[in-house]
């Protein structure tokens, strides 16, 4: 991290990740009439732990299985050629065909949208899905392109400045959703 | 992480860190090689040029493939065809290509350090795809990709290299490679064709297969390169067939799990029975198909952005 970040704010503990989490496993259910031809793809890496949540939930309301797939979308980039430190590409696992399913693509934050433009061209690269619908946790604002989440865990206006951080326990230790501000450079 | 280079020359150049992130970029890149629609747009608007002064089934095609899988522009030059047969030097026809803005070029060359002075010539990257009795790590990083498919693991495991050491490319880069990885090297074949020296890369050789194969987890078959008979390197294939020879008999003094590799083509009946080349442990095929994955990781690796151009 090239700039020093103060943190500002916690926005979300872990009760509200999960009340979030609930609240759209149920959303899910209400607007698609159902589990049937479900399934949840999340885009590395916390993506795919909120999706599997959300699975969970799924599965306490309607009873099913819902399969979760997990998304690289490195090879996708539309920032691949710029100047920077190259991502490493990792695995995109979908051992299920999307073909006419109803994909729910599950990341933790929506920002410029570029990420999901991305990931909806390596979700058609796969296969022809009946429809997909975006669901995060946090929506920052300053969309780049016409993209809006179906599912939204919390609404942060933000800066530019700033900087969402969102901690899983899967990968952090512990459940969290933090705004770190940039410090000014004190000379 | 990246790999800090313009540049793929050779195994001996690459660190155990390079080699492992080539190889599990590789691991998601056969992912796509998997897919129905085998198209990613990484390379898209990138240009890979493939530059071959020798003949080439496997690894021309396969690099063709995988610039196509990865939306690069491919274009082939085969010598016969280009002004190489006019008498082009390589440094002018690197100079004329350089004219052009390819991004990658891949260079087959029966000299050793082709690629490299090729390489000085070049802004490209340049993927040595097998210079004289040199180098070929593409092939040596297909091979390290296969075993450790297969195996889960290559630190700790021993292979034996088998046939003519001296004039190969692909046992040089292997031993590198492995080497590198924590893996126990040891080479066979005639005394004529091993190397002076040899136990200065730190392996160790025999003359007697059986003994070689013995107790090893990987037996890498070379091609008899059929060309060299009238260097009298071998008095007659028959007898080369009967000593060096992997039939079904001769693989009974190896372990029951045994994994056996050949870089292609093969000579069936000489270096390798049918039964072998075609039998349940043989990953042949299993190597030309993770080629594909291999060479998408390294195009990717050297010119899917992160530098600049």
């Amino acid at each position: 991290m090239a700039a020093e970040l103060n943190e500002k704010a916690q926005i979300l503990d872990p009760a509200g990740i999960q009340r979030a989490v609930t609240r759209i496993a149920h959303e899910i259910v209400e607007r698609n009439n159902g589990t049937d031809e479900l399934v949840l793809i999340g885009l590395r890496s916390r993506g795919v732990d909120l999706a599997r949540r959300i699975a969970k939930e799924l599965k306490m309301i309607g009873g099913a299985d819902i399969p979760v797939g997990t998304l690289d979308v490195t090879l996708y980039r539309d920032d691949l050629g710029k100047v920077g430190p190259q991502p490493v590409v990792r695995k995109t696992e979908i051992p299920f065909s999307i073909n006419e399913k109803r994909v729910v693509l599950v990341d933790d934050v929506l920002y410029t949208g570029r990420t999901i433009r991305a990931a909806m061209d390596g979700l058609i690269d796969l296969g022809r899905p009946r429809l997909i619908q975006l669901a995060v946790l946090v929506d920052r604002g300053h969309r780049e392109l016409p993209i809006r989440a179906d599912y939204v865990g919390k609404n942060v206006p933000t800066s530019h400045q700033e900087q969402v951080q969102v901690l899983l326990t899967e990968e952090d230790g512990l459940d969290r959703v933090l705004v770190l501000k940039e410090q000014e450079k004190v000379r | 992480m990246s790999l800090a280079r313009k540049d793929l020359l050779g195994m001996r150049e690459l660190t155990a860190e390079d080699i492992r992130l080539i190889l599990d970029t590789a691991e998601s890149m056969k992912e796509v090689a998997g897919r129905d629609i085998k198209k990613v747009p990484a390379l898209r608007g990138k240009t890979l040029i493939n530059l071959f002064y020798e003949p080439s089934t496997r690894t021309r095609t396969s690099f063709e493939i995988a610039g196509k899988w990865l939306s690069a522009d491919v274009i082939n030059v085969s010598t016969p065809s280009s002004s190489v047969a006019k008498g082009e030097s390589l440094k002018d026809t690197g100079l004329t290509l350089q004219a052009m803005h390819p991004d990658i070029v891949v260079l087959r060359h029966p000299t050793s350090g082709a690629a490299e002075l090729l390489a000085r010539q070049l802004s490209a990257a340049v993927i040595n795809a097998g210079d004289g009795a040199h180098e070929h790590p593409t092939q040596a990083l297909l091979d390290l990709f296969t075993i450790r498919e297969k195996k889960g693991r290559l630190e700790g495991l021993k292979a034996a290299i088998v046939g003519d050491i001296a004039h190969s490319r692909v046992a040089r880069s292997n031993i590198h490679g492995m080497q590198k990885m924590g893996m126990e090297v040891r080479v066979a074949g005639p005394r004529t064709m091993l190397p002076c020296f040899i136990d200065r890369l730190g392996v160790e050789a025999f003359t007697d297969l059986e003994r070689a194969i013995a107790d090893v987890d990987v037996i890498m078959m070379l091609r008899l390169q059929l060309e060299r008979q009238q260097a009298g390197l071998f008095p007659s294939i028959r007898e080369y067939s009967r000593l060096f020879g992997l039939s079904v008999e001769r693989l009974k003094a190896a372990r029951s799990d045994v994994l056996i590799m050949h870089p292609g083509p093969i000579n069936r009946g000489v270096e390798i029975s049918p039964e072998v080349a075609d039998g349940p442990y043989s990953l042949i095929l299993n190597q030309v198909e993770n080629g594909v994955a291999v060479r998408m990781a390294l195009l990717y690796l050297l010119a899917g952005g992160g530098q600049a151009g």
